[in-house]
C-alpha cells in the first residue's frame, strides 16, 4: 500500500487559517481522494449501502421515538393507533424502520460473505474484520430489543425466550435476567431498559463504524484478487469513481427498498405481533425474526440449554476467529477452488439452518413420517437436520479451513490487482 | 395365526418408517382459506368505498355488539380512503355522516357545573365505543369467550380478510357425525384447532378446524345495504371483512398510491446515476 500524501491545497485565506488549526477539510478531502483499488466490484458497494442503512434507522428510528410511548399500557397503543394511524405519514416511518431491519441485515450478511469470500479478515485487515464482528454483535441486539418495542405477543414472547436463556448460566444466570428484565419476569421496566439501549446502541454502532472506516483506510480496500495495491496504476480516486458507483447500487437498494415498504411492508412481519402483549397466552408457534433464525435452529439443535446458549455464541464467535483459523496467504477464493466450493456448502448450511429455525423441531423435513428415532427426534425431523447443518458450520470454521488453509493447492495468483492488457477497455488510464 | 409375526413386523416396520412421529403428538388443523377475492389484493389494488360502507353496516348493526374496535375513530371513517370520505370535507371532522353516526354514540364524562358523572354525545374524536366496560364482563356475557378487538383483527390473522370470511360463513357448519361439540360452541372448519379429543370416530380421520364460541353471526338479509345491494350472507361476508381489512391497514390506499409514484422517481433516477456512472468510468480500465 503506497502511502495516501494529502492533496489538499487551502485556497482561501480562511481555509488556511482554519487548516494550521483544525485541518477538516483537509481530513474530509483526503477521505474522498482515498486511492481505491480500482477493480473493486458490485460485492464492495455494500460498506456504502450499510452506511445508508444504518443513517435511515437511525432518523426514522429519532422520528418514532418523538411518539412512541414506553409504558407497557400505552406501548402498543402508541404505535398501532399513534404512529400507524394517527401521526402525518407514521406509517411510512414506521415500515421503513421496521423493514429497514430486515434491508439492513441482509446487506450486512451480503458485505459479511463478501469478506470471507476475498479473504478480507487476513492480514493486514483483521482489526478491520474484527470491528465489523464487533457492529453485527449490536446490530443482533439492537434488532432484537427494537423487536420488542411494538409490545405485541411475538415481541413479548421473543423477549421472554430469549433473555431465558442467559439465566442457563450457572451462578450468574439469575443475577443477569433479573438485571435485564428489571422484576422477575418480562414486563414494564424490561421494555422501558430495551427501549433506551435501543436507542443508544445505534450511537455506539455509529461510532465502531468510525473506528471500522478508520481500520480500513489504513491498510486501504482489499479487491477481489487479494493482491495488495502495489503502485499508483492500481487504484483511483475514491471521489468521483467510487462515489457515483457506491451511489448507484444504493439507489437499486432503495428500489427493493421501496417495493417492500409501499407494496408487501407486512412480508417479514408475524401476525401475532398485532395482537397486544399478553402474558397469559403463549403463541402457537414463537419464531425470531428471519434473521436471526440460523442462530435460532442452533440453539435448539442441543438438547442441553446451556450447551445450546454456548454453541449459539460459538457460532458468532467463529466469526471472530477466522484470521487464526485461515492462515492461507491467499486471499481470494478465486485462487482457491476447494475453499470456494466449502464456503458454497457453508452458505447452503447457514440457508437450511433459517429453515430450521422457521419450523417446530418436531416437523419433518421430507414430507411424511418422522422415521426411527434417534436420542429424541425422528431421523427426518427439523431438529436432526439442524443438527447435521450446525455440525457443518462448525466443521467448516473449525476443521475444513484451518485443513485447506494447510494443504490446498491454490491456483497461480495474478501479480498486480489491475492489469490493462488483460483489460477489454481499450485505453488504459494515463 | 401363522400370519401374526408377520403382521407385527410389518405394523413395526410401518411405524418406524411412516407414521410414528406424525401420530406421536396433535396437531393444529384448519381447512384451506376460501378462494374470495378483494379489489384491494393486489400491490397496488384500492378498497371499493361502496363495499366500505356496506360493511360498517355490518359491522354496526351485528359485530359491534359484541367486539370493540379501539384503534379506530369516528372521524378516521371520512379519512381519505375510509368508507365516508368525501372530497367536499377534507377535514374528517366536518363530514356530516361521521358527526352523525358519532351523536348516535354515548360516552361517559362529567357535569362541569357539579362533577357529577353523566352523559354526553359522541363526537368524531371518540373512538368506537367497546360494548362491554371491560374484559371480565365481556367474558361474563359470551359464555367465557373474550371477542376479540376487531381494529386489527385482519392484520393478526393468517389470511386476513380470506380468514375473517371463511370464519364468518364456516361457523356452524354442521359437524360431521362422531363429533362432540361443547355446549356454547360451533363447529368451524376454518378455525384453528384440534378436535382429537373431541372425536369418536375414526382417530386417522379427525376433522380439520375447531370449535368458535361465536355463534354464526350472519344469516341472508341480516342488514339491509343502504346502496340497494342484496344482503346474501356470502355479500355480508365479503363486506364485513373488507371494512375490517380497511380498519387493520386504513392506510393502504395511500401507500400504494405513493408507492406507485416513489418507484417512477427511483426508475428515473437510478437509471440518470447509472449514466453518470458508466460516463466517469468510460476512461478508466477496471
Amino acid at each position: 500500500m503506497t502511502e495516501h500524501k494529502s492533496t489538499y491545497e487551502p485556497k482561501s485565506g480562511f481555509e488556511r487559517w482554519l487548516d494550521s488549526r483544525l485541518p477538516i477539510v483537509r481530513f474530509s478531502a483526503d477521505l474522498m481522494s482515498f486511492p481505491t483499488p480500482r477493480n473493486l466490484n458490485y460485492w464492495y458497494t455494500f460498506g456504502g449501502i450499510l452506511a445508508f442503512c444504518l443513517v435511515v434507522q437511525i432518523v426514522t428510528g429519532i422520528v418514532l421515538a418523538m411518539h412512541y410511548d414506553t409504558s407497557e399500557a400505552g406501548a402498543f397503543i402508541s404505535v398501532q393507533r399513534g404512529i400507524m394511524r394517527d401521526v402525518n405519514y407514521g406509517w411510512l416511518i414506521r415500515g421503513i424502520h421496521a423493514n429497514g431491519a430486515s434491508m439492513f441485515f441482509l446487506a450486512v450478511y451480503l458485505h459479511i460473505l463478501r469478506g470471507m469470500y476475498y479473504g478480507s479478515y487476513k492480514a493486514p485487515r483483521e482489526v478491520l474484520w474484527w470491528i465489523g464482528c464487533v457492529i453485527y454483535v449490536l446490530m443482533m441486539a439492537t434488532a432484537f430489543m427494537g423487536y420488542v418495542l411494538p409490545w405485541g405477543q411475538m415481541s413479548f414472547w421473543g423477549a421472554k425466550v430469549i433473555t431465558n436463556l442467559l439465566g442457563a448460566f450457572p451462578v450468574v444466570g439469575n443475577a443477569i435476567t433479573t438485571l435485564l428484565w428489571g422484576g422477575f419476569s418480562v414486563g414494564g421496566p424490561t421494555l422501558n431498559r430495551f427501549f433506551s439501549l435501543h436507542y443508544l446502541l445505534p450511537f455506539v454502532i455509529a461510532g465502531m463504524v468510525a473506528l471500522h472506516v478508520w481500520a480500513l483506510h489504513v491498510p486501504g480496500n482489499n479487491n477481489p484478487t487479494g493482491v495488495e495495491v502495489k503502485s499508483d496504476h492500481d487504484t483511483l480516486p475514491f471521489h468521483p469513481y467510487y462515489t457515483v458507483k457506491d451511489l448507484f447500487a444504493i439507489m437499486v437498494f432503495v428500489i427493493l427498498f421501496a417495493v417492500v415498504v409501499f407494496f408487501i411492508p407486512d412480508a417479514f412481519e408475524k401476525v401475532d405481533n398485532n395482537v397486544v402483549a399478553n402474558a397469559l397466552v403463549t403463541p402457537a408457534h414463537i419464531v425470531p425474526e428471519w434473521y436471526l433464525l440460523p442462530f435460532y435452529a442452533i440453539l435448539r439443535a442441543i438438547p442441553d440449554k446451556l450447551s445450546g446458549v454456548l454453541a449459539l455464541a460459538g457460532a458468532i464467535a467463529m466469526l471472530f476467529a477466522l484470521p487464526f483459523l485461515d492462515q492461507n496467504k491467499v486471499k481470494s477464493m478465486r485462487y482457491r477452488p476447494a475453499a470456494r466450493m466449502y464456503f458454497f456448502i457453508w452458505i447452503v448450511f447457514c440457508l437450511i439452518l433459517g429453515w430450521c429455525g422457521s419450523q417446530e423441531p418436531q416437523g419433518t423435513v421430507i414430507p411424511g413420517g418422522a422415521g426411527p428415532v434417534i436420542i429424541d427426534y425422528g431421523i427426518n425431523s427439523v431438529t436432526w437436520l439442524a443438527r447435521v447443518s450446525t455440525a457443518y458450520y462448525f466443521a467448516y470454521f473449525l476443521i475444513i479451513t484451518p485443513l485447506l488453509a494447510m494443504s490446498e493447492k491454490t491456483l497461480p495468483v495474478p501479480d498486480a490487482l489491475f492489469m490493462p492488457v488483460l483489460s477489454k477497455s481499450a485505453a488504459p488510464a494515463e | 395365526m401363522t400370519q401374526r409375526p408377520l403382521l407385527a413386523v410389518a405394523a413395526l416396520a410401518a411405524a418406524l418408517g411412516l407414521g410414528l412421529g406424525a401420530s406421536a403428538h396433535a396437531e393444529t388443523t384448519q381447512a384451506p382459506l376460501k378462494d374470495v377475492h378483494w379489489s384491494f389484493d393486489s400491490p397496488v389494488g384500492m378498497y371499493n368505498q361502496e363495499q366500505l360502507q356496506r360493511g360498517y353496516k355490518v359491522y354496526h348493526e351485528v359485530c359491534s355488539a359484541c367486539h370493540s374496535m379501539n384503534l379506530v375513530a369516528f372521524r378516521n371513517l371520512a379519512d381519505k380512503g375510509g368508507p365516508f370520505w368525501n372530497p367536499a370535507y377534507p377535514n374528517p371532522n366536518d363530514n356530516p355522516v361521521a358527526k352523525a353516526l358519532a351523536a348516535q354514540a354515548q360516552y361517559d364524562t362529567i357535569d362541569s357545573e357539579t362533577g357529577q358523572p353523566t352523559k354526553r354525545p359522541g363526537t368524531t374524536a371518540d373512538y368506537f365505543p367497546s360494548p362491554f366496560p371491560n374484559e371480565t364482563a365481556a367474558r361474563a356475557a359470551n359464555n367465557g369467550a373474550l371477542p376479540p378487538d376487531m381494529s386489527l383483527l385482519a392484520a393478526a390473522r393468517e389470511g386476513g380478510a380470506r380468514y375473517i370470511y371463511s370464519i364468518v360463513t364456516g361457523d356452524g357448519t354442521t359437524p360431521p357425525a362422531g363429533l362432540q361439540v361443547p355446549d356454547g360452541k360451533y363447529y368451524d372448519p376454518y378455525m384453528p384447532g384440534d378436535l382429537t379429543s373431541f372425536w369418536k370416530g375414526d382417530p386417522n380421520k379427525v376433522p380439520v378446524g375447531g370449535f368458535i364460541a361465536m355463534p354464526p353471526p350472519l344469516v341472508d338479509d341480516r342488514v339491509t345495504f343502504d346502496d340497494g345491494t342484496k344482503a346474501t350472507l356470502d355479500q355480508e361476508a365479503r363486506d364485513v371483512a373488507a371494512f375490517l381489512a380497511w380498519a387493520s391497514d386504513p392506510t393502504a390506499d395511500e401507500r400504494k398510491q405513493l408507492g406507485v409514484e416513489v418507484m417512477i422517481f427511483l426508475l428515473v433516477f437510478t437509471g440518470l446515476l447509472y449514466a453518470s456512472y458508466r460516463s466517469i468510468w468510460r476512461k478508466v480500465g477496471h
